[in-house]
């Protein structure tokens, strides 16, 4: 009875993951498919990879989205990381006004957010275009950084920073030598999350950009309407592949990790 | 020190210039009229044309849909979370990572190959008639859509259950079955109110999402099924009517702000005993 | 200015949010003494530390270092460390250069760096643990990284906010003798916050004790513990039998409903007065008509002495320490000898306020 209770319980999870996987496999076959179509294999082929390379919307489009996730990105993390340390000085009054009015971006739908700053930008008359995306997802990037650096802030010994100016640090070289170092944990996953929410964004793009260029998204989308072409499969196929070997690299980084501290955590009961 | 507090001043210009301002100019275009002779007037005739019969059908639709979606996707979630933590941990942790890998690909991409898998020719459809049974219409119809959504906010009820789940103390269980409780007397009494938390984050992170998409179900339902999403887009992208736009998008937020507080009422009261 | 004087606070207010927490501070700091500021929490002892510190600035008044104002002087150019109360080692460098941060800033040449470094971790005893990262050592290991941080810059004037607050007590008095060596060896000036009086009076060359954002008392210890200056000082520095009375005359108190002779005078005739009888002071004998007489109600053995409870016929209950037991439902008498007895102002502090609480 268990043992066929377990088995039961691992199918439904496999056949959940079979759900999750099949359109992703479906891309990735038929990234080798001779022909254009997406339900009918002619024959097996490289060619789509070849072509990818060449096709200058693509690498236009690739260009624009790997551009903009890692400039927003870095922007959102350097002044989300100071306006972080900045707010948890604020008195509490002023710290949870502002708090809430950073989680504006992150609770509204994506279409309100990318609709606002849309009539901003009409409003005072900036071309709408790379720029304008750029801002855009600064705009809804910096919420994430700061409220992955905020709680490694709640949990720092606030003597830290005061003890560094007491050693004769200035508060400039007391920020980046003592303060930064411990809150980089959430600077880094801050970094990540933003730069995964660019990479994947199509809603806010889309609006404040009002297609004058396009990121994957777009372009995938305004392709989606006639039929997407194959290289668009085998472009799929390649990120599919980064992202796993990237998931594989920092989870075996992390087991390291794991494995060291268990060590030293095993050092310090000896001290002890 | 007045020094660190600085730090965050260029944030905050950024924060009223890009944030706030852009909301009351939605305010703005929502409430007021700008007549022939340029002058600015109050106005609700934008809001009442966006809460009219027409649009308003599409909300409710989109609700339904949305509230469709989000019962699902726990339906589905809530087992898949309970296995993967009776799972061993490490094994249970990397076979939730494999739910979330999909998260990092293009989703208009994975969206788009559901369209080839339930197209008329597609392998869905090649299946049923090895099995014997007639082609099926599945694109563009209202169950392909909801299917659309469940499919791509499946994960995002899953991770926060599951992370609820691996904050359990186990103790907890055992303490439980030491009183004498049973399998299913442990799960309704124990566990579940301890991932309470986790599902009403699950919840937050699928239903609005759900309600404010346009791509999903223009990709899937065609010009067939309108969604509030839709609406706005068209109102913005198409006609460009600002006013009507912005009325439709504060129609959204007021929604956003019922439910949110509709969450938060239901985290603060007690659980009834069951489910 | 008395060249002696390393730091001189000058009628130093402060105010958090509308809410005095330090008023009117006048006090001086002598080169090579060691000060504690003792009082309660939240008396404004540790907020007179981060004065001194530079983390705050007064509201009002002026502090002088080396007869020099430092109050528009940010922390890091003060010649002063502080040990802080949870160490504030920085978690992500090792003990070395946790130590040699200060030094780092002001970059000295690597091997003087070296030098001084294991210089103050032999001082503090720690030679071998130049490497170890902060999360491998004990608190009492800790305790002394952060002081030997502190000491590597060479500091006038060192600050310590409850360093041993964190510490068993047996550590807490292996630590306590070690700082004051140490303070005596380096001839470095020390300002001690601690809210232990016992740590306080063993320590200290002058002791201020604080109360409600004002120093009660200045002193040395035996000064502040024999003639404590008000019902406040006198019951938190050690326990005391604190109670009403009237001033008959010159040399004549009148408490617990007869007369007594005591060594004060200058009062008023029939002046209301605070009368204070440390319970060591008091001793028991059979009970006379020129004795207070009461019943023991109960007594606690304290490893040396005895502690004793005795509900005196006047009401009041006394707290006797005695090397001798006595018995519970016993009937006894206190005898005071005139220094037994010491009488202090009503007006100098809110006494009635105070002793209401108190009973």
């Amino acid at each position: 009875m268990t043992k066929f209770w377990n088995f039961c319980k691992r199918f439904y999870l496999a056949i959940l993951l079979i759900f999750i996987y099949l359109p992703i496999l479906m891309l990735m076959i038929f990234s080798f498919n001779s022909g254009k179509s997406m339900t009918k294999w002619s024959g097996f082929t490289f060619d789509w990879y070849q072509k990818l390379f060449t096709n200058p919307l693509i690498l236009e489009s690739i260009w624009v989205t790997l551009s903009i996730a890692i400039l927003s990105s870095l922007i959102a993390t350097i002044v989300g990381t100071l306006a972080a340390i900045g707010i948890n000085d604020f008195k509490k009054w002023n710290r949870n006004l502002v708090i809430n009015l950073t989680q504006i971006p992150m609770m509204n739908a994506d279409i309100v957010t990318g609709i606002s700053l849309l009539l901003l930008f009409i409003f005072v008359k900036i071309p709408r275009g790379y720029l304008t995306m750029l801002i855009s997802h600064i705009v809804f990037n910096i919420p994430y950084v700061i409220f992955s650096v905020i709680p490694r802030l709640k949990g720092m010994d606030e003597n830290l920073y005061e003890a560094a100016l007491d050693m004769g640090a200035t508060p400039g070289y007391a920020i980046r030598k003592v303060i930064i170092p411990q809150l980089m944990p959430g600077i880094i996953s801050g970094f990540i999350m933003a730069f995964t929410m660019s990479f994947d964004d199509f809603v806010i793009s889309f609006f404040s950009s009002q297609g004058v260029v396009s990121n994957l998204s777009i372009y995938i989308y305004s392709m989606a309407k006639v039929g997407i072409n194959p290289e668009i499969n085998a472009l799929s196929t390649i990120m599919f592949l980064c992202v796993i070997t990237l998931l594989i690299i920092i989870n075996v980084r992390a087991e390291r990790q794991a494995i060291r501290s268990g060590r030293r955590a095993k050092k310090a009961k000896r001290a002890r | 020190m007045n020094k660190k507090k600085t730090f965050a001043l260029p944030y905050v210009v950024w924060m009223v210039i890009f944030t706030v301002v852009p909301l009351l100019l939605i305010l703005f275009y929502a409430f007021v009229h700008r007549t022939d002779t340029g002058a600015l007037v109050f106005t609700t005739e934008y809001i009442e044309s966006a809460l009219s019969g027409s649009s308003m059908s599409v909300l409710l639709l989109s609700l339904e849909y949305a509230l469709i979606t989000t019962v699902l996707c726990f339906l589905l979630a809530y087992p898949a979370a309970l296995f993967l933590w009776q799972l061993k941990s490490r094994i249970g942790s990397i076979v939730n990572l494999l739910f979330m890998l999909p998260m990092w690909m293009n989703f208009l991409l994975r969206t788009y190959a559901w369209r080839a898998l339930l197209d008329t020719s597609g392998p869905i459809n090649r299946i049923l008639q090895l099995l014997g049974f007639p082609a099926q219409q599945l694109l563009y119809t209202e169950g392909a859509v909801i299917f659309g959504l469940v499919y791509n906010f499946l994960p995002f009820m899953l991770l926060p259950i599951y992370t609820s789940f691996t904050k359990i103390d186990k103790s907890y269980i055992q303490a439980a079955e030491d009183l004498g409780a049973n399998k299913r007397q442990t799960l309704i009494h124990i566990i579940f109110p301890l991932t309470k938390s986790g599902i009403i984050t699950g919840i937050t992170m699928v239903f609005m999402p759900a309600v404010t998409t346009f791509v999903i179900s223009r990709l899937l339902g065609g010009s067939q099924t309108m969604m509030f999403g839709d609406l706005l887009e068209n109102q913005f992208m198409l006609l460009k009517d600002w006013n009507t736009g912005s009325a439709l998008a504060v129609v959204m937020m007021v929604l956003m702000l019922l439910s949110m507080a509709l969450v938060r009422k239901s985290d603060d009261g007690v659980m009834p005993g069951g489910m | 200015m008395d060249k002696q004087r390393l730091v001189l606070l000058k009628n130093v207010c402060k105010e958090f949010d509308g809410v005095e927490v330090l008023s009117n501070i006048n006090l001086y700091i002598r080169k090579n003494e060691f000060l504690t500021l003792l009082g309660p929490s939240g008396c404004g002892k540790t907020t007179l530390l981060r004065l001194l510190g530079g983390f705050e600035t007064p509201t009002s008044g002026d502090i002088l270092f080396d007869g020099k104002s430092i109050i528009n002087t940010p922390p890091y150019k003060r010649q002063l460390n502080t040990v802080f109360q949870r160490y504030a080692l920085f978690p992500h460098y090792n003990v070395f250069d946790n130590v040699a941060f200060g030094l780092k800033i002001k970059k000295l040449p690597k091997a003087e760096i070296r030098q001084k470094v294991q210089d103050k971790l032999k001082l503090v005893g720690l030679s071998d643990y130049e490497n170890r990262t902060i999360d491998t050592l004990s608190g009492g290991q800790q305790q002394r990284v952060a002081i030997a941080r502190a000491l590597v810059n060479e500091p006038a004037l060192l600050l310590l906010d409850e360093p041993l607050g964190a510490l068993d007590l047996k550590f807490r008095k292996e630590m306590q003798l070690e700082l004051k060596r140490m303070q005596k060896q380096l001839g470095i000036t020390f300002v001690y916050v601690t809210h232990d009086q016992e740590e306080a009076l063993s320590m200290s060359d002058t002791i201020a004790v604080m109360d409600n954002g004002r120093i009660q008392q200045i002193g040395t210890p035996v000064m502040i513990y024999n003639e404590p200056i008000n019902s406040f000082v006198a019951d938190f520095i050690g326990e005391s039998n604190i109670l009403y009375g009237i001033m008959k005359e010159d040399y004549v108190a009148h408490f617990s409903g007869r007369d007594f002779r005591c060594l004060d005078r200058g009062y008023n005739n029939n002046e209301p007065v605070v009368v204070v009888v440390r319970p060591e002071d008091i001793k028991l004998v059979p009970p006379t008509d020129n004795t207070i007489n009461g019943v023991v109600t109960s007594i606690v053995f304290m490893g040396v002495h005895y502690e004793i409870r005795l509900k005196g016929d006047d009401g009041f209950e006394w707290l006797i320490q005695s090397i001798h037991s006595a018995e519970v439902g016993s009937r006894l008498g206190i005898h005071l000898d005139p220094d037994d007895i010491h009488i202090m102002d009503r007006s100098q502090y809110d006494t009635a306020e105070y002793l209401e609480i108190k009973q």
